[in-house]
């Protein structure tokens, strides 16, 4: 797994990722999510996405 | 060098419980700053707006027309099957309330913050705490692209359900994805239900959650619903359930949407504490959402005057370490960890419950007549039709 990729055409920017992300890894930015080297690839932000804009695909 | 500010007290987040601390702060002779990273205050709106009017008086606010959308007769929850439970004003005292203009209730009370004397800062994202000796001192900050260092006696973290505030002070425990309800929302027009109640959906149709229909006024209204995360599999999302409900109603499909809401809420339980050397949380970020209905607008009003109650306190007698600052856990949790606590035993039972359980349960209120919206009336109404449903509940009695 890799670190999740965000669609920005279908994201909200509503942040529900970045509060649910368990290391802090995410940050909402006014145009973006941006996703930092503490990420786990745990895979909760795109279970959380509620328009399905997180994908955690392969490499 | 970059700019530098002083102010006695500084709130990261211009929502309802920031400003509503800078408010209070401001009106009990702090010298208070607001910085809102947004360019727009409550814009975009993140919210199905329902709030009740119970906290008027409280937070002495005089007209609450400006910011109404639709004044509601009462609320109605519905069972899988169709059974109906009528919540009127008078069994809910004043906890039934209005359906608002988020984004004008949020100016609303930045207003009242500068009547009171506060300042406010737009476009002005905190990037880092400043911390000397320990102590937290200030933020830094960007503000239309420029680095901008805030000092303060003491920070307020308003920043919401988002909140990094929290997480930079060491305050942050990572949120169960089973107190986690994650939502979407359609603002439909040209659909048709009964304007005049507030409409709540239980059942499998938002696993763990539940459906609200919100009006806004004519024809329109907020539909959207809020799902448990741990009742995800993966193969929908919040939307997908929204668009297969709102396609199965032919009243609500006959309609079309005009705007679209995307947000989570953590339903989870009061966190251990709030409060470190020269900091505190307020609002969604320190998680007063109540965990039965996902509304969090109320407490975080209710915690904000007593947050910036305090901090002006903190201000004239110089204290802001947290020895001193457990003064403002206890004030707050006085006012609101019962009900807290309470309604998150309610919602971790509420989520176990499956449709035919929800259909006996509203079966058995529709025919009670319930002067008084409260657990122990419920409970005591199921005992009647349904006395071997009551095991379920046991425990909470
Ligand atoms: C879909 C949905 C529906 C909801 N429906 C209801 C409802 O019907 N009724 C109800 O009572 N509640 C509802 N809620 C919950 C409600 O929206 C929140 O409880 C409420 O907004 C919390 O207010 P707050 O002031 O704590 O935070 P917020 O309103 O979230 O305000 C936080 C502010 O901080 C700013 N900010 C964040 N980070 C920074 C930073 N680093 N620097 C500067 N500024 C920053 C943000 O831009 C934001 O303006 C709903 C939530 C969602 C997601």
């Amino acid at each position: 797994m890799s670190k999740p990729c965000i669609d920005l055409d279908a994201c909200m920017r509503c942040g529900a990722c970045v509060g649910t992300c368990p290391v802090n890894a995410m940050f909402l930015k006014e145009y973006t999510v941006e996703v930092n080297d503490d990420c786990t690839s745990c895979g909760l932000c795109e279970k959380v996405c509620p328009v399905g804009a997180v994908s955690l695909g392969g490499e | 060098m970059s700019e530098s500010l002083e102010y006695d007290v500084l709130v990261i987040g211009g929502g309802p419980a920031g400003s509503t601390a800078a408010r209070y702060a401001a009106k009990n002779g702090a010298k208070t700053l607001v910085i809102e990273k947004r360019q727009e205050i409550g814009s975009p709106v993140r919210c199905g707006e329902g709030v009740s009017l119970s906290w008027l008086e409280e937070l002495e606010i005089e007209d609450y027309n400006r910011w109404t959308a639709a004044r509601v007769k009462g609320a109605r929850i519905y069972s899988p099957s169709g059974h109906m439970l009528q919540i009127t004003e008078k069994m809910a005292g004043d906890e039934v309330g209005v359906v608002c203009e988020r984004d004008l209730f949020d100016k609303d009370m930045a207003r009242l913050a500068v009547e009171a004397g506060a300042d406010f800062m737009m476009k002005t994202y905190a990037v880092s705490l400043i911390e000397e000796d320990g102590k937290f001192k200030g933020v830094m900050a960007r503000r239309m692209g420029k680095e901008l260092e805030i000092r303060a006696e003491l920070v307020i973290g308003a920043d919401g359900w988002e909140s990094q505030v929290g997480r930079w002070a060491g305050l942050y425990e990572a949120i169960p994805p089973k107190d986690i309800m994650t939502c979407f929302q359609y603002r439909m027009t040209g659909i048709e239900f009964d304007e005049d109640y507030t409409h709540f959906y239980l059942g499998s149709e938002a696993p763990g959650g539940y459906v609200w229909v919100f009006p806004k006024g004519p024809r329109t209204a907020n539909v959207g619903l809020g799902i448990h995360m741990s009742s995800l599999d993966g193969s929908k999302t919040p939307k997908d359930y929204l668009d297969e409900l709102i396609a199965s109603r032919e009243e609500f499909s006959k309609g079309e949407p005009v705007d679209m809401v995307a947000g989570a809420v953590a339903v989870t339980h009061p966190p251990e504490t709030v409060t470190v050397d020269g900091l505190m949380l307020v609002g969604d970020a320190s998680r007063v959402v109540d965990p039965m209905t996902g509304g969090g607008i109320v407490n975080g009003l209710k915690q904000g005057k007593i947050a910036g109650e305090f901090a002006a306190q903190c201000v004239k007698e110089g204290r802001f370490d947290k020895e001193y600052l457990q003064e403002y856990e206890k004030r707050w949790r006085d006012r609101l960890e019962n009900r807290l606590w309470r309604n998150y035993m309610a919602k971790e039972k509420a989520t176990t419950l499956d449709d035919g359980t929800f259909d006996k349960l509203i079966d058995s209120l529709s025919d009670i007549e319930l002067d008084r919206v409260s657990i122990m009336a419920i409970l005591e109404g199921v005992q009647k039709k349904y006395p071997e449903l009551i095991k379920e509940f046991e425990d909470m009695l």
